[in-house]
């Protein structure tokens, strides 16, 4: 261990303690909690800070009256030791003082809780279901419902070895290929759910986060004051892809929602006819290659491959070389870890996914799944 | 004299050979054997800490994929919490409490080394999964159906070593227990007991109450996986939840149990080198039992986000604040003792000191977490990582090496190199904090634990963090260079080994007889605590 | 027969505590094994289970033999007894963790699932065919499970009844058995102590039959649904715990009819008296909480 090295570390350690003592640098992002962009977000902030200032002072006094100590009491210096050992009134008064500190931290607490509690007379409804590991959103009131996961370029950079430098993708990990879109100055309620296992639904600029459990939901609520971008990420450890699950919400004025809200219903409804036409190979090998990337290859890996004794191997694999109707019942049905599909994606994108599957890598059946397949087999 | 062992001879007749090892029902031998355990296991947890901050150096993924990383917190957790900390302070109880109260060794010695051989064989089955088809444990050492329910072939292998942990951790609390309160000697009445004694009476009724509950909860998991039982699925009527509820009914006492012990120990070496005695005696002991006593009432602190009804919600916060009040009653008597003391600075006194410090930092955040609210925003971020890494390694890590330079000498009769003692402190000490204080920084700018890759805004805070890592990792090696110097030989230790010394144990020789006291001593308010 | 009364008992080294352990080993590494589904898994759980039980009637063995042989002191047998009680306590924490799953399960998570207090959205958008009801006849996914739809459950004063009689009954009979052995009367003590036995696995008997009614008549199983669970994971445990207490006093019978027993010196009749007398109690909440409320 080098002197050098120790003087580093040192430094380093300095540096931090300036960063936290000066009171500008607690206001940064980086280094501090956000105030975030409503009513909750700011109670929230200030209790933080409120808090934060209160151990801080009880901290430089404790240690500041073991620090002198420290520096006076030393044997070196000559101090000789004293023998008392017992003293009813401190000890009354250390024991009292901290408890009226921590009511009256209780009563900010106590108050913000009963806030953040008050889910009623919310203006729209939306449901967050976690997955492993992408999110889907419902809106309830207005029959929307759509995936987010991951971005491409994210998820291309994120691969091991992958040799692109994350610090060349905007937001890196933090980008979603659909976000969610909400008008401001709303009050939403947000029930979080699960389909698979807990994840944790966080939103750091909202002020909270709640797990979703499968089979319950949690009932929370949201005002958002600035229109924006925010983003988040799954808070609570959901496999492998924990880290690969980011949220993006859009916050928008309400007209710009409103307008929202009618192209995505024009949109379902259109993919929602693809299901009744018929499809070529190429049309749908090449559809199949963006839906096997997006929600198959995160387990069974791009080529195909699997991961021994987790996921079972594509390329090669019994289901995916035997018969159709085998393979659609488990993409539609799931088995173990493998998710239910049918829950998560329509006709088009399951047919297009089986028939890419087997028609790639070293698998050559040469079928052609039609989306009416899949349709009748649900 | 087959069965003479204890008979009134003085004469050390130790069982030699492997066979000393295997069979031992000697207290100091199996304490040895604890240590020694620990500190392996320290080093295998600590090499997959050093995984993680290796790939957490900087953004995107540059030696493991996530499935591995995962498998790699995991176990860090598991082999750390159960392989290090907890067998260290049980070999700490081992070596010191008979010499502590007075005994010529622990009450039920047979049972005592059943309590250690679990131990490398629970850790057998557990390592053995790294191997395996699916590789090891990736759920979190918390566990979470049904995350954990997805585990491949690991996932029987973990449930039974936790079986088996408990079992030993059970055997091993009952023996304390049955230690403390029958083998004391004459006169060493229960507020005559020195406090490292009175922590571990507290730890060992914690681990009895905590543990069946925790070996309960896996048993359903287990049942759950295999045998199509509902306890965690809403399917059939249960809840995930659950699961949770029953893990931190164990999980929060079990914070405790790591860190006690390290209490105890701190409340010894403070006055030894203060040269002062402890200050408010009676309250550490009432404060301490507060803790552990409502140890029992908070659990659902660490799971606020779970969703849980206002009153509960408002219920926990209040319990959980409720603890900062004993606690601080145990720091400011820490400090009352070093009041007017005349102190000196051997390496047990610079760790016990910054285990004050910096164990009061980790006991801030803990506070901060407690309230709800705010908890919503903390809870399975970075903050709470460095949270509990401040409470468990310049914590109760600091308290155990404390303890380890502290009694070395008594152990081994040669005193130590205090300039390597030092070196291994400052090196500790520094790199410590800053391994852990910017993850404070990283908590609260919104990364998420447990997630092998981040975004570029958090990459220069982790780079810190993971260089003090590596500085931590390697500064280790030092304690192990000082205890293999002490073991083979250095300057004589004097029985009292330490001015400042009291108490019993410091009046047998320097290293003590095989079975410590044959003839109980006569204890008296003069000889008892310091 | 004794000159070691103000000494400690320490044993010489003894190999049954690493026996105990590699017994420990062998039998859960062959349980995992054998889950994950290879027989070979289930030879070694057998070899781990065959050696735990060596190590049992050998340390066992020795611990009797020291104390034939006047080894333990008083201060000895307060060990054990501290030993003893623990141990105990920890028991009972074991069924904690199971009581307390049923308890959350009644009180919250059922309640939940079917609309009430905090539940009404769970309810409404999860799980809205599901009503509240205990025990539940049909739980909230019915496809999660082949088959789990039950009809009725056991009713509390049939057998479950008979079988807390008979326990009730086998904790006076120990009872009756001390104060025989306390009054130095052994033929009584043999006499009581086999009464207790008999109930015991009376008691085991009709646990069985009760099992095999509800699983072949009844169709209440492990699958279905949190009733289910509760019901065979309690009892379950229970039964596997009276079976080892019967076991227990089979022993302690034996060593009763070959007089190891004294007015003064008893620990081992006493602890699995204690050991009888906590089956009992913790029957007692499941025939309340399981069978009757």
């Amino acid at each position: 261990m080098s002197v050098n090295k120790l003087k580093q570390t040192v430094l380093a350690v300095i540096a931090v303690s300036l960063f936290l003592a000066s009171g500008t640098a607690l206001a940064d992002y980086a280094l501090n909690l956000t105030e975030g962009v409503t009513p909750t977000s700011h109670r929230v902030y200030e209790l933080h800070m409120i808090i934060l200032y209160i151990v801080t002072a009880i901290g430089v006094v404790v240690f500041g009256v073991m620090g002198w100590s420290i520096f006076h009491h030393r044997k070196s210096k000559g101090a000789v030791a004293h023998q008392f050992h017992h003293s009813t009134m401190t000890e009354i008064i250390w024991t009292t003082v901290p408890i009226l500190i921590l009511i009256g931290m209780a009563v900010p607490a106590t108050k913000t809780l009963i806030f953040m509690k008050q889910t009623g007379d919310a203006e729209m409804t939306i449901k967050v279901t976690g997955y492993q590991w992408k999110w889907k959103y419902d809106y309830l009131d207005e029959g929307i419902s759509f995936f987010s996961a991951l971005h491409q370029d994210s998820n291309e950079a994120r691969q091991i070895d992958s040799g692109i430098d994350p610090n060349t993708i905007e937001n890196y990990l933090l980008e979603v290929d659909k976000p969610l879109v909400l008008p401001v100055e709303t009050k939403i309620r947000i029930l979080i759910t699960a389909a698979d296992v807990i994840h944790a639904w966080w939103v750091p600029d909202l002020g909270w986060k709640r797990d979703a459990i499968p089979g319950f939901i949690n009932d929370n609520w949201t005002y958002i004051k600035e229109p924006g971008v925010y983003r988040g990420q799954c808070a609570e450890l959901c496999g492998k892809d924990h880290g690969y699950m980011p949220i993006v919400l859009n916050a928008v004025s309400k007209e710009e929602y409103a307008a929202w809200v009618e192209e995505q219903k024009a949109e379902q409804i259109e993919a929602a006819s693809g299901s009744d036409r018929e499809w070529s190979m190429d049309e749908l090998m090449e559809k199949g290659k963006t839906v096997y990337a997006a929600n198959c290859a995160s387990c069974h890996l791009p080529e195909g491959q699997g991961i021994e004794g987790l996921f079972p191997a594509l390329n090669g694999g019994a289901i995916v070389n035997g018969p159709v109707s085998e393979h659609v019942n488990i993409v539609l049905n799931g088995k173990n870890m493998m998710p239910v599909f049918k829950a998560q994606l329509n006709d088009v994108d399951i047919a297009a996914a089986i028939t890419y599957e087997r028609n790639s890598w070293d698998n050559s059946t040469g079928d052609v799944i039609q989306p009416s397949v899949v349709k009748i087999a649900r | 004299m087959s069965y003479g062992a204890g008979h009134d001879d003085n004469h050390d007749h130790k069982p030699t050979g492997i066979g000393r090892w295997l069979f031992s029902t000697n207290h100091k031998d199996i304490g040895t054997m604890y240590l020694i355990f620990a500190l392996i296991m320290f080093f295998i947890g600590g090499a997959m800490a050093m995984v993680i901050r290796a790939e957490l150096f900087q953004p995107g993924l540059q030696f493991v994929n996530p499935q591995f990383f995962n498998q790699m917190t995991t176990m860090h957790a598991l082999i750390m919490i159960f392989g290090a900390l907890m067998p260290a302070g049980v070999g700490l109880a081992n070596w010191m409490i008979p010499m502590m109260i007075g005994a010529p060794d622990m009450a039920l010695p047979r049972m005592n080394n059943m309590s250690f051989w679990i131990l490398p064989f629970a850790f057998i089955l557990l390592l053995s999964t790294l191997f395996m088809d699916g590789g090891a444990p990736a759920g979190g050492w918390t566990m979470y159906p049904p995350l954990t329910l997805q585990l491949g072939n690991a996932f029987p292998f973990l449930i039974f070593t936790i079986h088996l942990l408990g079992i030993s951790s059970i055997l091993g609390a009952i023996n304390i227990i049955a230690t403390i309160f029958n083998m004391r000697a004459p006169g060493m009445t229960f507020m005559r007991l020195p406090l490292f004694v009175w922590t571990w009476i507290i730890t060992a009724f914690l681990l009895i109450a905590a543990m069946p509950v925790f070996a309960g909860a896996v048993t359903m998991m287990l049942t759950d996986k295999f045998f199509d039982t509902s306890f965690f699925s809403a399917a059939g009527g249960g809840d995930p939840v659950l699961f949770q509820h029953l893990f931190w009914f164990f999980g929060h006492p079990e914070v405790y149990i790591l860190i006690l012990p390290a209490f105890g120990i701190v409340s010894q070496i403070l006055p030894t080198f203060a040269r002062k005695p402890l200050f408010g005696y009676a309250s550490m002991v009432y404060a301490t039992a507060a803790i552990a006593f409502l140890s029992f009432f908070v659990w659902a602190h660490h799971m606020f986000t779970v969703g849980m009804p206002l009153a509960g919600e408002l219920y926990f916060m209040y319990a959980t604040m409720a603890i900062a009040v004993p606690t601080g009653v145990k720091i400011f008597n820490w400090i009352a003792t070093l009041w007017k003391g005349s102190m000196t600075f051997e390496t047990p006194m610079l760790f016990s000191l910054a285990f004050i410090v910096l164990f009061t930092i980790g006991g801030f955040t803990g506070l901060m977490m407690g309230i709800t609210p705010v908890d919503f925003q903390y809870h399975d971020t970075y903050f709470i990582v460095a949270h509990f890494h401040y409470v468990l390694v310049p914590g109760a890590i600091f308290g155990v090496m404390a303890g380890i330079y502290f009694w070395l000498p008594k152990w081994t009769g040669h005193m130590y190199n205090e300039t390597l003692g030092k070196w291994h402190f400052w090196l500790s000490a520094v790199s410590v904090n800053v391994l852990f204080f910017p993850q404070h920084f990283l908590g609260l700018a919104g990364m998420p634990r447990r997630i092998p890759d981040y975004n570029v805004q958090f990459a220069d805070w982790n780079m810190v963090s993971s260089l003090g890592g590596f500085v931590f990792g390697l500064s280790q090696l030092l304690l192990v260079v000082v205890v293999i110097q002490c073991v083979r030989g250095g300057q004589k230790a004097t029985d009292q080994v330490w001015e400042g010394a009291h108490g019993l144990e410091w009046t047998l020789p320097s290293p003590p007889p095989f079975h410590s006291f044959t003839t109980p001593p006569q204890v008296t308010e003069a000889t008892a605590h310091s | 027969m004794s000159d070691s009364n103000s000494t400690y008992f320490i044993p010489d080294p003894s190999r049954w505590p690493l026996v105990g352990s590699i017994a420990l080993f062998l039998t859960f590494i062959g349980a995992s094994t054998m889950l994950n589904g290879s027989g070979f898994g289930t030879f070694i759980m057998g070899i781990g289970i065959a050696v735990v039980v060596y190590m049992f009637a050998g340390w066992f063995a020795e611990v009797i033999g020291e104390s034939l042989q006047g080894k333990y002191n008083q201060q000895v047998d307060v060990s054990f007894r501290w030993g003893m009680s623990w141990f105990i306590f920890s028991e009972v924490m074991f069924f904690a963790a199971f009581f307390g799953a049923l308890f959350y399960a009644r009180q919250l998570s059922v309640p939940w699932l079917s609309g009430e207090g905090a539940g009404a959205l769970t309810n409404m958008l999860l799980w809205p065919d599901f009503v509240m009801d205990w025990p539940i006849l049909a739980i909230p996914d019915e496809n999660a499970f082949i088959d789990s739809l039950f009809y009725e459950t056991i009713p509390a004063w049939g057998v479950p009844a008979l079988n807390t009689a008979i326990l009730l009954s086998s904790g006076a009979t120990v009872t009756f058995a001390h104060w025989a052995l306390k009054n130095g009367n052994n033929r009584a003590l043999c006499w009581w102590l086999f009464a207790t036995v008999l109930l015991g696995f009376t008691f085991v008997y009709f646990q069985a039959g009760e099992y095999y009614h509800a699983y072949t008549e009844l169709n209440v199983k492990f699958s279905s649904g949190i009733y289910g669970s509760t019901f065979y994971m309690l009892t379950g445990f229970h039964g596997f715990h009276v079976t080892m207490g019967a076991t227990m006093l089979t022993v302690i019978l034996i060593r009763s009819m070959k007089g190891h027993f004294t007015e003064h010196n008893h620990f081992g009749f006493e602890a699995v008296a204690w050991y009888w007398h906590f089956v009992d109690v913790v029957w007692l909440g499941l025939f309340i909480f399981v069978y009757w409320l």
